[in-house]
């Protein structure tokens, strides 16, 4: 029998309001659906208006998107954007996501993509399909589709309003039947367009609007359904087993070792090794138990203490001006070699970044029903589309083969180790022929997730007399942000694939900050050097919430404030004046104005040597095409080490707001996580292995050291689309803090995390820099 | 294996589990309930985060055969119809993001506002001691707690 014959029970029919409404019968499809036109085993198409739409009897619209919302409320804009271009309330649209079966494969979350990219091809059907209602309501009431209007969710005669025909008598429950012209292309690229165009921006009424989300009562009312709430009928529980030093793997198990545990069995395939049992707790207590010999290894870590100048001394795998995933641009180096000859004063200075965790809330958990020709699988990952193809590629079966249903998990901030649970869950499935739910321990959400990659940054610029920059060269150094690609299809990029012989298929890419400084020369590049452990290493590197942004632009943005500061200048005024007029001068100009920015040189008169000092840093970036500045407000304790950032203004362009109350929300998260990650996020290992397993060996914020203030300016511009707002303030915090760490103690932190000990170090290594 | 009765949300539950499970795995696995969630198993998040007898304790290390008192869960702590005014206010302030930290955060401020009706910002601060977001509420959580307190004296007053 084929899956959806199994796994997906199309009972519960229910006859309601007229309306034929299938309620799917599968954890996480919680929203019954109008469902009964959509073959669930046939891919939609893209090129369908209905792929998108669905218009009942009653007038309510289902929108089905492609990409997901982590709990920024994407799908919350992605409704005000369809009932706009419908002329509907808001409160009568639906928005279905993260079902393979249902939706399109629109790249899942993706580079802060939802609204940017995620949101064309649903407002352009939605402006089809009221192309669509127009005529069909002009046929009905027998007019001239000139003279009809559409408001409301209905179809009216302008001249007689009270001549009117709801989009539910239209069209309710039946097929547009309309093609769209698509792109032929997949994932977050995919867009298609139809004859209407869709509404001007200055014709908004629903866009622009602060709505709240729809799943915030459930959440804290204790009933929402998360992907470890997930049971299907004979599930059992899956644990992995991993090695006890880095890179070893299971020469023999003794399954005698959980013999006392009903039911408990072992999955060893491969290199793999993992244990499955009836209840949770077995699980756990047998993977706790299991006795396993492992391989000998030497050690694959370097001491910590020597990992930047590990960085430093690796030879280079790749070198490029350009960008990651395209082709090498060689840098110029002897423009600047020439441009720094001819300055008066050179300034150099390395900064440091180390590796970072996602430690999402909850380790990572997926549940993989396994049937021979078929699967289905529930997950937290943010890209249910390709983690489905993942679980098909891993199990050998055709991609149409395998459901996935997203079901929201912990926040999730890039690729995370929920990628690597939904091939886990299938790879024991298969080997147990029940379904099987996989959770991590909170040592494997925070030691064995995906890295955001260690680096170092060489920063070098010429000034001339009047300290204007000659010339700038930005160099990075460090592991490739590509061990492990996001796109989940491929097995190769997970733990169990890289254990069960999938071949190595990482890539080697790094990036430059991104600003618009218009210096005379410069030059930015980056540099690769070689994992320190090949293949299912707790080190490999992935995404993480705006990557290689708080890197590159702690180095960048600290040193454009040392060069102001060596300029004898104002930070905001001193980038200024490398900044073009426009957006990015303009929000810059927006930060300082309200923060009520006076000008000066950066620093402390004198040198504090103790109490509580305060002081502000400024930062500015762009990340593509959103633009942010950000202020924040310092103190340091200088007895304790302490760094708190009380106050942070955030301007912020990201073209159109579509809903300034989560786009608000959404920054206000970016920089308290980016705080967390500037002042305690470093994941310390040993030569043998990772050894920041939890919350004491890998420390985030609490509430004690959280920010009092985050004031927000959005930026409007009507004008332009909507951009990734998600992601671009996070990689200001860094500099930012640091800034305003110099400002108020003169001391320049040039390693991340800033943490209470380091800010001790530089006061001890600072005084006895000075004499008496 | 032995024989346990626990009261949850009202309802009282007889199980028969290893007294040394964890009242996490207790009440997800034996009692089907779903919102406390594993965090860390360490007792050093509050994603397990119920009530037992008014106080905040961590599911997760609790063994259940030394839970004593009378458990209480978010779910039970208000209904859709009458949310508690922490539940509410968190609504109002739209104050989290994923929420799978949402057990302790609301928990552990209703039960200071217990104690505390009108706590100052830095007592509100120490209570959450202990307590982690991953996606970067804070700010809005003291927001909401704030508000949540304010609704409380202006039903007394
Ligand atoms: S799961 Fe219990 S405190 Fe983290
Ligand atoms: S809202 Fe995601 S961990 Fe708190």
């Amino acid at each position: 029998m084929g899956w959806y014959g199994t796994a997906v029970k199309r009972r519960d029919v229910l006859k309601g309001a007229g309306s034929l409404v299938v309620s799917l019968a599968v954890p996480g499809a919680r929203r019954a659906m109008a469902a009964d036109d959509r073959p669930l085993w046939r891919a939609l198409s893209p090129a369908q208006l209905d792929t998108y739409l669905k218009i009942d009897e009653t007038g309510r619209v289902t929108a089905f998107f492609g990409k997901m919302d982590m709990g920024q409320g994407v799908d919350i804009s992605i409704a005000q954007i369809v009932a706009e271009e419908l002329d509907l309330p808001l409160d009568r649209v639906d928005v279905v996501m993260g079902d393979t079966a249902l939706t399109v494969n629109q790249g899942g979350a993706s580079g802060s993509t939802g609204i940017e990219r995620g949101a064309n091809p649903l407002r352009n059907a939605a402006a089809e399909a009221r192309r669509v209602l127009l005529e069909l309501g002009a046929e009905m009431l027998g007019v001239d589709a000139g003279e009809v209007a559409v408001a409301e969710g209905a179809v009216y005669l302008r001249a007689d309003p009270v001549r009117r025909a709801g989009f539910g008598e239209l069209i309710g429950g039946g097929h547009f039947d309309v093609r769209l012209e698509w792109n032929g292309s997949y994932g977050n690229a995919l867009d298609a367009l139809g004859s209407a165009a869709p509404k001007d921006p200055s014709e908004y009424r629903v866009v622009g609007q602060p709505f709240p989300r729809r799943d915030l009562p459930e959440i804290v009312m204790g009933t929402h359904e998360y992907i470890v709430d997930v049971r299907v009928p004979d599930m059992m529980h899956g644990r992995v087993v991993r090695p006890p030093v880095a890179g070893s793997v299971p020469v023999s198990v003794n399954i005698d070792s959980i013999g006392a545990i009903a039911g408990a069995r072992v999955v060893h395939e491969g290199d793999y090794l993992g244990v499955v049992a009836g209840r949770e707790w077995d699980a756990v207590r047998a993977a706790q138990q299991l006795e396993v010999s492992w391989s000998e290894v030497e050690p694959p870590f370097p001491d910590m203490d020597d990992l930047y100048d590990h960085i430093r001394r690796a030879p280079v795998v790749r070198e490029s001006a350009g960008g990651g995933r395209g082709a090498d641009v060689a840098p110029d180096r002897d423009a600047v070699e020439a441009a720094l000859a001819r300055a008066d004063r050179v300034l150099q200075a390395e900064y440091e970044f180390p590796f970072q965790s996602h430690g999402s809330m909850g380790p990572a958990c997926a549940v993989c029903d396994y049937r021979g020709d078929s699967a289905t699988l529930w997950t937290g990952s943010q890209k249910p589309h390709y983690a489905a193809e993942g679980v098909a590629n891993i199990l050998g079966l055709p991609a149409g083969n395998v459901r996935g249903i997203w079901v929201p998990g912990p926040g999730s901030y890039g690729r995370n180790d929920a990628g690597d649970a939904a091939m886990d869950a299938a790879v024991m499935s298969r080997a147990v022929s029940r379904p099987v739910r996989v959770q991590g321990t909170r040592a494997e959400g925070t030691a064995w997730d995906p890295k955001a990659p260690a680096s170092v940054h060489f920063a070098r610029a010429g000034l001339d007399a009047a300290g204007n920059v000659v010339g700038y060269e930005m160099r990075m150094k460090g592991f490739s942000a590509g061990d492990v690609e996001s796109n989940e299809s491929n097995p190769s990029y997970s733990y169990a694939g890289a254990l069960l012989g999938w071949p190595n298929t990482s890539v080697h890419r790094l990036s430059n900050p991104g600003d618009r400084y218009g210096f005379p020369v410069n030059v930015r590049y980056w540099q690769t050097i070689a994992p320190l452990l090949e293949r299912a290493s707790p080190l490999r590197t992935a995404h993480l919430r705006d990557p290689l942004g708080p890197q590159n632009h702690f180095a960048s943005e600290c040193f454009m404030d040392e060069m102001a500061v060596a300029a004898g200048a104002d930070p905001v005024e001193f980038r200024l004046r490398y900044l073009p007029d426009g957006r990015d001068a303009d929000v810059l100009r927006a930060a300082a104005e309200r923060y009520g920015w006076e000008p000066a040189v950066p620093g402390p008169e004198a040198p504090p040597s103790d109490g509580v000092v305060t002081g502000r840093g400024v930062a500015y970036t762009r990340r593509g095409l959103p633009v942010v500045a950000v202020i924040a407000d310092v103190e340091v304790d200088l007895d304790t080490g302490r760094v708190w950032p009380r106050r942070f203004v955030v301007a912020s362009d990201q073209g159109i707001v579509v809903n300034p109350l989560w786009l608000r929300r959404t920054i206000e998260g970016n920089i308290i996580h980016a705080v967390s990650r500037t002042l305690h996020e470093e994941v310390r290992f040993t030569p043998e292995r990772v050894t920041s397993v939890d919350w004491i060996s890998y420390p985030i914020l609490e509430m004690v050291d959280a920010p009092e203030e985050i004031d927000i300016v959005l930026v409007n511009r009507p004008e332009l689309p909507p951009y990734g707002a998600g992601e671009p303030s996070t990689r200001t915090v860094p500099p930012a803090i640091a800034n305003a760490v110099f400002d108020a103690t003169g001391l320049r932190i040039r390693r991340a995390p800033f943490s209470r000990e380091r800010i001790l170090a530089a006061r001890r290594a600072s005084a006895d820099r000075q004499p008496g | 294996m032995a024989v346990i009765t626990l009261d949850v949300d009202g309802t009282a539950h007889r199980l028969d589990v290893e007294p040394e499970m964890p009242l996490l795995y207790a009440l997800r696995d034996e009692l089907g309930l779903n919102n406390p969630r594993f965090g860390c198993g360490l007792a050093q998040c509050g994603s397990c985060t119920v009530l037992m007898d008014g106080q905040p304790i961590r599911a997760c290390v609790v063994p259940v055969a030394a839970v004593t008192g009378k458990v209480q869960t978010l779910s039970g702590l208000g209904t859709a119809e009458e949310p508690h005014p922490v539940q509410q206010a968190f609504i109002d302030e739209q104050a989290l993001f994923c929420g799978y930290c949402m057990n302790g955060w609301i928990l552990y401020a209703a039960a200071l506002l217990e104690s505390d009706p009108n706590p100052s910002d830095e007592a509100i601060r120490q209570a959450f001691t202990g307590l982690k977001c991953r996606c970067g509420s804070h700010s809005a959580i003291l927001r909401a707690v704030k508000r949540a307190a304010a609704t409380l004296s202006d039903r007394e007053g």
